[in-house]
């Protein structure tokens, strides 16, 4: 039986009937071969690949523009799956990495897609650089508080007090707040959604897709393996649940309120469009560059 | 204003930078790295390779690529690796601390199989060492430095000239077998200044990497020539490549299985090992009759080269075998070397390159170091001193 046949057995069995057959609409923009993921039952980035997938469509990028670039970690996985220019790096490293592929290429739309722990703990100092630069890049990370792909340790973003393999009596460290991380770095675009926001994140991309400058969106995701059971929240479903019931939106947060969008247990999550600016980018000011040193005549 | 003032604020500068120069070694390394059409360069500061970013700051430009200052040497390395992939030539530039910062990406290019360059001017170590000094310790390194298994290429120019024409060589050998490749300068070859003479355009031949000629269905990143080298798709063309660091197959894919591991890991290796004409060097001087054979490179080939001829006014029969491309070393052409039946290893460390010249030539030849922890060149009566001791006299 091969894997294919096999998931959707399990699919029909689950369904008690017909596996839902025909092909996918996406198929043809995914290394559809390499299907199934390896993501857990319940896990959120799923449900982001599928998001940006449609951004890049609803943005009509040429599918031979759109360059995505993952770290290490399960969301930068999505470089197996999604059908464009890939580059799989070292962990942390994405940002740098797409830098010199945009800078190379300028006509590339490119991507990081990368978790938590792969952005903002190894990989913090190449963030904030970046958008210090204004960088054409779009920056997506996956949040699920925790490094899932080791077995479900605490890292950057786990909440204070969160559980984890490594916080076994609750996390004494406080997390960053990522939009408010972002913003103060000069990111000109920061958005924050769940992936219970599906039509929301989606929109988001086809909007972001389309811009110039370091674009950031954090996508709040369940990850109920390693993070949902040992914090008591469950399933994946249950952590939707979870978000559905704190999540508060707010289309745009002034600067003075954007760290009032930190992430605690149990408290209130606030989701929304944070930032949209305008700000020179690094290659519109090193295009001046070019000109005075080429002088002139020319 | 004046045509001083103007000349000031828009420099007309000769673009093609040709014929006779006065360069120090990182200058010229910087033109070799112009000449040969590297157009990005990602880099950090530090002594004493700063000079190869400055002058690049200005040259690219001129010339429409893109020099950028990363945050780190990690940053940095990873930069010229995604420059890479979407068809610039690339490079960067650093030293001791900063080219142990770019071991973890480095290994990423070997096994991407990223053509690349990376020019480190090594100083004194380890750690923070003598920044403004002279050392040769990075050579093993320049060998083993990232974690697991793959070969290295690495050159090392002993003059400014050479500075030039090997960061040229560098850019065609990576481009060539889709790989990083390592040009080990020193301190004193980067900051001494001589004559360096720059060839019109053209007259040194510019090589390209490997490009697929099949349909994007049909390409696969990992799929190697007969020579063992993958054609390489640029980001942007239009075949949605896939490079991983992970153990893959052809396509790209990640499998991490003993099988797959089998398949790419001496592959890797083997790419290099079979094509060593497309980059081997060696320099030899009045080696033909030398019983007595001095190995050095970089700027202690000098030193042991003035040591040769003090010791031929001696009487004794002296050469001088110089590995320009110093990994993989170039056995065979050690071997073929029948008359010798002592070899002085001359580098600036405690003991680097001897040990592969023992593991080569111990077998027929009594094998000697000569060296120092770093901080100054050897001099060529230091060099001929050890070529004259007796027999189980230094280690």
């Amino acid at each position: 039986m091969t894997a294919d046949t096999e998931v959707e057995a399990a699919i029909a069995q689950a369904l008690g009937g017909e596996a839902p057959v025909g092909p996918h609409p996406y198929d043809h923009l995914l290394r559809s071969e390499r299907l199934p993921t390896i993501w857990c039952p319940g896990c959120g980035i799923g449900t982001a690949v599928g998001a940006l997938i449609y951004g890049f469509e609803q943005a009509a990028v040429p599918k031979e523009k759109r360059v995505i670039v993952g770290g290490i970690g399960c969301s930068s996985r999505i470089v197996f799956y999604a059908k464009t220019d890939a580059y799989h790096t070292t962990h942390g490293r994405t940002i740098p990495f797409a830098t010199g592929v945009k800078l190379s290429n300028p006509s590339l739309n490119v991507v990081v897609f990368a978790g938590d722990g792969d952005l903002f703990a190894i990989g913090g100092n190449h963030f904030i650089h970046a958008a210090r630069r204004n960088m054409d890049i779009l920056v997506v990370c996956i949040n699920n508080f925790n490094y899932g792909m080791t077995g479900g340790q605490g890292g950057p973003t786990t909440p204070a007090g969160a559980f984890s393999t490594t916080t076994p009596y609750g996390n004494p460290e406080f997390p960053f707040n990522l939009p408010n991380l972002a913003s103060a770095a000069g990111a000109t675009y920061v958005a924050r959604w769940t992936t219970l926001d599906v039509r929301r994140l989606r929109t988001t991309f086809a909007e972001v897709l389309g811009r110039h400058g370091f674009r950031f969106v954090e996508v709040l995701a369940p990850c109920p393996v390693s993070f949902g059971k040992t914090n008591k929240i469950g399933s994946g479903v249950e952590e939707m649940e979870y978000y559905q019931g704190l999540e508060v939106l707010k289309s745009r947060v002034e600067s003075q309120e954007i760290a009032d969008t930190n992430i605690e247990l149990g408290k209130p999550i606030v989701v929304g469009k944070f930032l949209d600016r305008e700000r020179e980018t690094f290659r519109d000011r090193y295009a001046r560059v070019v000109a005075k040193a080429r002088g002139p005549s020319s | 204003m004046t045509a001083a003032q103007n000349m000031i604020l828009a420099p007309q500068w000769d673009r093609s930078r040709t014929g006779t120069q006065f360069l120090s070694g990182d200058h010229a390394c910087a033109e070799g790295a112009v000449y040969a059409g590297c157009r990005f360069f990602a880099g950090y500061p530090i002594t004493p390779a700063t000079e190869i970013a400055e002058h690049l700051s200005e040259r690219l430009p001129e010339l429409g690529g893109q020099y950028i200052q990363m945050e780190d040497e990690i940053a940095s390395m990873a930069a010229i690796l995604g420059a890479s992939v979407a068809g610039a030539k690339s490079m960067t530039a650093t030293s001791g601390p900063g080219f142990s910062l770019m071991m973890e990406n480095l290994g990423l290019g070997y096994v991407m199989e990223v053509p690349t360059v990376v020019v480190d001017v090594q100083r004194g170590g380890p750690s923070t060492g003598l920044p403004t000094s002279v050392g040769q310790q990075d050579m093993m390194q320049a060998r083993f430095g990232p974690h697991g298994d793959f070969t290295s290429i690495a050159f090392s120019p002993q003059s400014p000239q050479e500075a030039f024409e090997l960061t040229v060589h560098a850019f065609n050998v990576a481009e060539r077998l889709r790989t990083p490749v390592l040009l080990m300068m020193d301190e004193v070859v980067g900051h001494m200044h001589e004559r360096v003479i720059i060839p019109p355009a053209g007259e040194i031949p510019l090589v390209g990497r490997p490009k697929p000629k099949v349909s994007p269905e049909e390409y696969r990143p990992y799929r190697p020539g007969p020579d063992l080298v993958p054609p390489m798709a640029l980001a942007g063309e239009g075949y949605a490549v896939l490079l991983t660091g992970l153990t893959h197959d052809e396509t790209g894919q990640a499998v991490t299985t003993y099988e797959a591991q089998k398949a790419l890991v001496p592959r890797l290796r083997e790419k290099i090992l079979r094509n060593r004409e497309v980059y081997e060097r060696v320099g030899l001087y009045k080696t033909e009759d030398a019983t007595t054979l001095l190995v050095a490179y970089g700027i202690t080939a000098r030193s042991a080269r003035r040591a040769v001829d003090l010791g031929r006014s001696k009487g004794l029969s002296l050469g001088l075998f110089r590995p320009i491309s110093v990994w993989p070393f170039p056995a065979e052409k050690l071997r073929s070397l029948k008359n010798v039946t002592r070899i002085v290893v001359a580098e600036l460390n405690l003991g680097q390159l001897v040990l592969e010249v023992r593991r080569i030539a111990g077998p027929y030849a009594e094998v000697l170091h000569v060296g120092n922890p770093g901080g100054d060149v050897l001099s060529p009566e230091t060099i001929l001193e050890a070529c004259m001791s007796p027999p189980g006299a230094r280690p």
